[in-house]
């Protein structure tokens, strides 16, 4: 509408042309985006190595949001629902998994059942196992959820939906802080194997020891980094197969497309529904694990804030799309890091969301958000 | 005439008659201090979801913003009667006078300009307030060094009573008219994001206003502020007489609103906003001017907040929180004032006073269990809402509303031309209300 070619009713001065051009906005947007450049540039001519280390942490990050944010942007993308219960998901496979671990010792059951086997095997076989739990039972708690409470209303009012997931997050939240449930503690989780790091640098690759950490003159990555990177590509891989290639993805992408149309060809629309909000808590649970493996330390209320900025990284990269949700979440996952070593820690939250804000009023729909299209 | 005076007539006295008795309760201590903070933030959030029903309800914008200025308005008064009342200075008074004041005035002459200007795209003009405001800002701060002492000095020769009471009531206009301000120059390009995108940007304007409170103290100097770790010492002003007045005066200013041209232009905008963009509606008009005015209601109840138990903290902001108001003009019915009005003082009743005294002795932690399940109870039993679009007879508007002929009304005699008439022109489907209309999109 802003576009009009109606001609400029005084003299069209080179303001003017500009403002015709849109100039002026741009010009602060450019600006700022040219601020933020210019820190991140003398930081990489301060200290590269520490710059390359953010940027290995914002990956290690930028992989559990998109783990995350896969279920936000499916869910979004098949019943437009913002599900805010999903962040709480994410928090109930966090505590799945350190049960699995500490009560169950689950992670050691090969190791019990075939005693000759190496370590390495056995802890690997194990972890897989707590994840694959984690991933069932927060499948099964979304399927609940979605039959309880969102599926009576899958006809009202798509607000009655949202203050139901609204509701629904509080009750995850206050009822795992009861005493008896997850208790309201700060918990500390124990990993399932030991923790190993390696330094990059000038002379090649080195093994750390564990108390060998403040080395400045290389890259510090540990096995934590490697297996949430491999995990989740290996997750998101299967995810993406799901969708593409098997009869349920198809029915998938169908109902998000057309929900009348989608059962008139005789697939059945809530069983799909269901089957969507489960593989995208299945993905949560093992995001909730991996994060905690990151930063063991684990309390009822630790999904808010890591679902939300997921869910900003689905919106960032198109809700709807998979691949948006996940260099979505890689970008969330930079500006997190890169912004609390090299702008302000405190006010990282807040720049999170201002590149959020920004990004929606350049390309409204995200990035890789279709234009929205009328639906009959 | 006579039928709208009575109506009037019946609002006004029952107006008078909940504040006597309340009062009443009140100074003979029948009802207690607890249920007074109860029900005086009861009214705060009656003020706050009237300004977010107006944004949502009545225009269909889906906002989450209403929180984020909130804020902005409980601290902003809390700063302005905080340093009256602990350094005996009005700098944060006169400093936040020049401010809007200046602001205001900048954005009234910047609107008439920018106006002439053809295809000024939102984002231009974003940057043209932006700078404006900013520049005003400084400008203030530095004018108000000036002007502060003789202020102080007017405000200390009258008695300490009576300048508390004249610098809490300014800082409560201030408050909204800040947020009022603020949420313009916000507004003007988020408004042009489409329903879902405008709710998550301005959920991210509340969780950014969270984190530049959390960070007062130490990034932007508010010693006094505290940060994190929450404001203390603000002087406990909002009597019921004040909130009584603010919910009142809020409550007649909607109602004409929305019986006004004003109004019908922003009602028509949530039924269907190409329909009223075709009948010469200014649509990015009137989305902006309802915005502010739910705005500055929210400025207006933050500031009252704050001075209810004159301590504040960024916690109170967060993004969690920032859903109460949505829950409760859903729980009352959207576009429904009164049902507004009476899910607020509900809700301030049952959560925080209801179900701490109800609950078992060790089962103080269940209340957070408790309340989602009766709003899942609720939204499962009645999806619009107690009240739907019910209003008592002041509230509502002349017109009769819009509603689908039923089959039955056809036996009724209704000339069949008639019932086709209607039935070409209606808008709405049967089974539509405003937000299933935008759920169907």
């Amino acid at each position: 509408m802003a576009t009009t070619t109606a001609p400029v009713p005084r003299s069209s001065s080179i303001f003017e042309l500009a403002i015709k051009k849109r100039w002026l906005g741009k010009a602060f947007l450019i600006s700022i985006a040219l601020i933020a450049l210019w820190r991140i540039i003398i930081a990489i001519q301060a200290n590269p190595i520490l710059f390359l280390q953010q940027v290995v942490n914002g990956i290690q990050l930028g992989f559990v949001y998109a783990l995350i944010a896969l279920g936000y942007t499916m869910v979004y993308g098949i019943v437009r629902l913002i599900n805010f219960a999903h962040g709480d998901v994410f928090m109930v496979g966090a505590f799945i998994s350190f049960f699995g671990i500490t009560r169950f010792q689950l992670h050691l059951w090969l190791g019990n059942v075939a005693p000759g086997l190496p370590l390495w095997v056995t802890i690997g076989v194990g972890s897989v196992s707590v994840v694959v739990l984690a991933m069932i039972v927060c499948a099964w708690l979304s399927y609940v959820i979605e039959r309880i409470a969102y599926k009576p209303l899958r006809n009202a009012p798509r607000i009655s939906a949202l203050i139901t997931a609204i509701g629904v997050s509080f009750f995850l939240e206050y009822f795992a802080a009861l005493q008896f449930v997850f208790t309201p503690n700060f918990i500390t989780f124990k990993r399932p194997f030991p923790v190993q790091t390696w330094m990059i640098g000038s002379n090649g690759i080195q093994t750390l020891a564990e108390s060998q950490e403040s080395a400045s003159n290389g890259i510090i990555f540990s096995n934590i980094a490697l297996i949430i990177i491999i995990s989740s590509i290996i997750l998101l891989l299967l995810l993406q197969y799901v969708v593409q290639k098997t009869r349920i993805g198809k029915a998938m992408r169908a109902v998000a497309y057309d929900k009348p149309t989608a059962r008139l060809m005789g697939i059945n629309v809530d069983g799909i529904i269901s089957v969507t909000f489960a593989i995208g808590a299945s993905l949560a649970g093992a995001a909730g694990m991996l994060y905690a493996i990151a930063y063991p330390s684990i309390v009822f209320g630790m999904g808010i804030i890591p679902g939300l900025k997921a869910f900003v990284a689905a919106v960032l990269g198109g809700i709807g799309s998979i691949p948006g949700a996940l260099i979505g979440a890689l970008i969330m996952g930079q500006a997190e890091n890169l912004s609390a070593a090299y702008i302000s820690s405190p006010m990282r939250d807040a720049i999170a969301f201002t590149i959020l804000i920004i990004v929606l009023l350049v390309r409204p729909t995200g990035i890789f958000g279709e234009p929205s299209r009328e639906k009959a | 005439m006579n039928r709208m005076s009575r109506s009037t007539l019946v609002f006004l006295i029952g107006a008078v008659l909940v504040f006597g008795v309340t009062q009443a309760l009140f100074s003979l201590e029948i009802l207690t201090s607890f249920w007074s903070t109860i029900i005086r933030t009861g009214a705060v959030m009656a003020i706050v979801s009237i300004g977010l029903n107006l944004i949502y309800g009545f225009n269909g914008q889906f906002s989450l913003g209403q929180w984020g200025f909130y804020a902005i308005g409980a601290y902003t008064a809390a700063d302005i009667t905080w340093r009256w009342a602990n350094n005996k200075s009005a700098d944060g008074l006169v400093v936040m006078l020049l401010v809007t004041g200046l602001s205001g005035t900048a954005i009234m002459f910047l609107r008439a300009k920018l106006a002439r200007i053809r295809g000024l795209d939102a984002l231009s003009a974003f940057t043209l307030y932006l700078t404006a405001m900013i520049l005003l800002a400084v400008l203030s701060v530095f004018l108000g060094g000036f002007i502060t002492p003789a202020v102080s000095g007017l405000l200390q020769a009258l008695p300490t009573a009576l300048s508390m009471q004249i610098v809490f009531f300014l800082a409560v206009l201030i408050a909204g008219l800040i947020a009022a301000e603020i949420s313009f120059i916000f507004g003007l390009p988020v408004l042009t994001l489409g329903s879902d995108y405008f709710g998550i940007a301005t959920l991210g304007f509340s969780i950014i206003v969270k984190v530049l409170l959390d960070n007062s103290d130490t990034m932007f100097g508010f010693v006094e502020m505290k940060g994190a770790r929450g404001m203390v010492g603000i002087p406990r002003l909002t009597s019921w007489f004040w909130v009584f007045l603010f919910l009142f005066v809020v409550v007649v200013v909607t109602r004409n609103l929305l019986r006004s041209s004003y109004g019908r232009a922003i009602i028509s905008i949530r039924e269907d906003e190409i329909a009223a963009k075709a009948m010469g509606i200014d649509v990015a008009h009137y989305k902006n001017l309802t915005f502010v005015i739910g705005s500055l209601f929210a400025g207006l109840a933050g500031a009252l907040y704050a001075h209810i138990n004159g301590f504040l903290s960024p916690n109170t902001f967060n993004f969690i929180r920032s859903f109460d108001p949505m829950i409760i003009i859903v729980f009352g019915g959207l576009g429904s004032i009164t049902g507004t009005l009476a899910a607020s003082f509900t809700w301030a009743l049952v959560l925080e006073g209801f179900l701490r005294l109800w609950l078992p002795e060790g089962f103080e932690t269940w209340r957070y269990v408790v309340y989602p399940i009766l709003l899942l109870l609720l939204m499962l039993l009645k999806p619009k809402g107690l009240f739907g679009d019910y209003e008592i007879p002041f509230l509502r508007d002349q017109l009769p509303p819009l509603e689908p002929i039923a089959p039955e009304r056809i036996e009724e005699g209704i000339p069949p031309a008639a019932i086709q008439a209607s039935a070409t022109t209606m808008p709405v489907k049967p089974s539509d209300n405003p937000t299933s209309q935008e759920a169907s999109e």
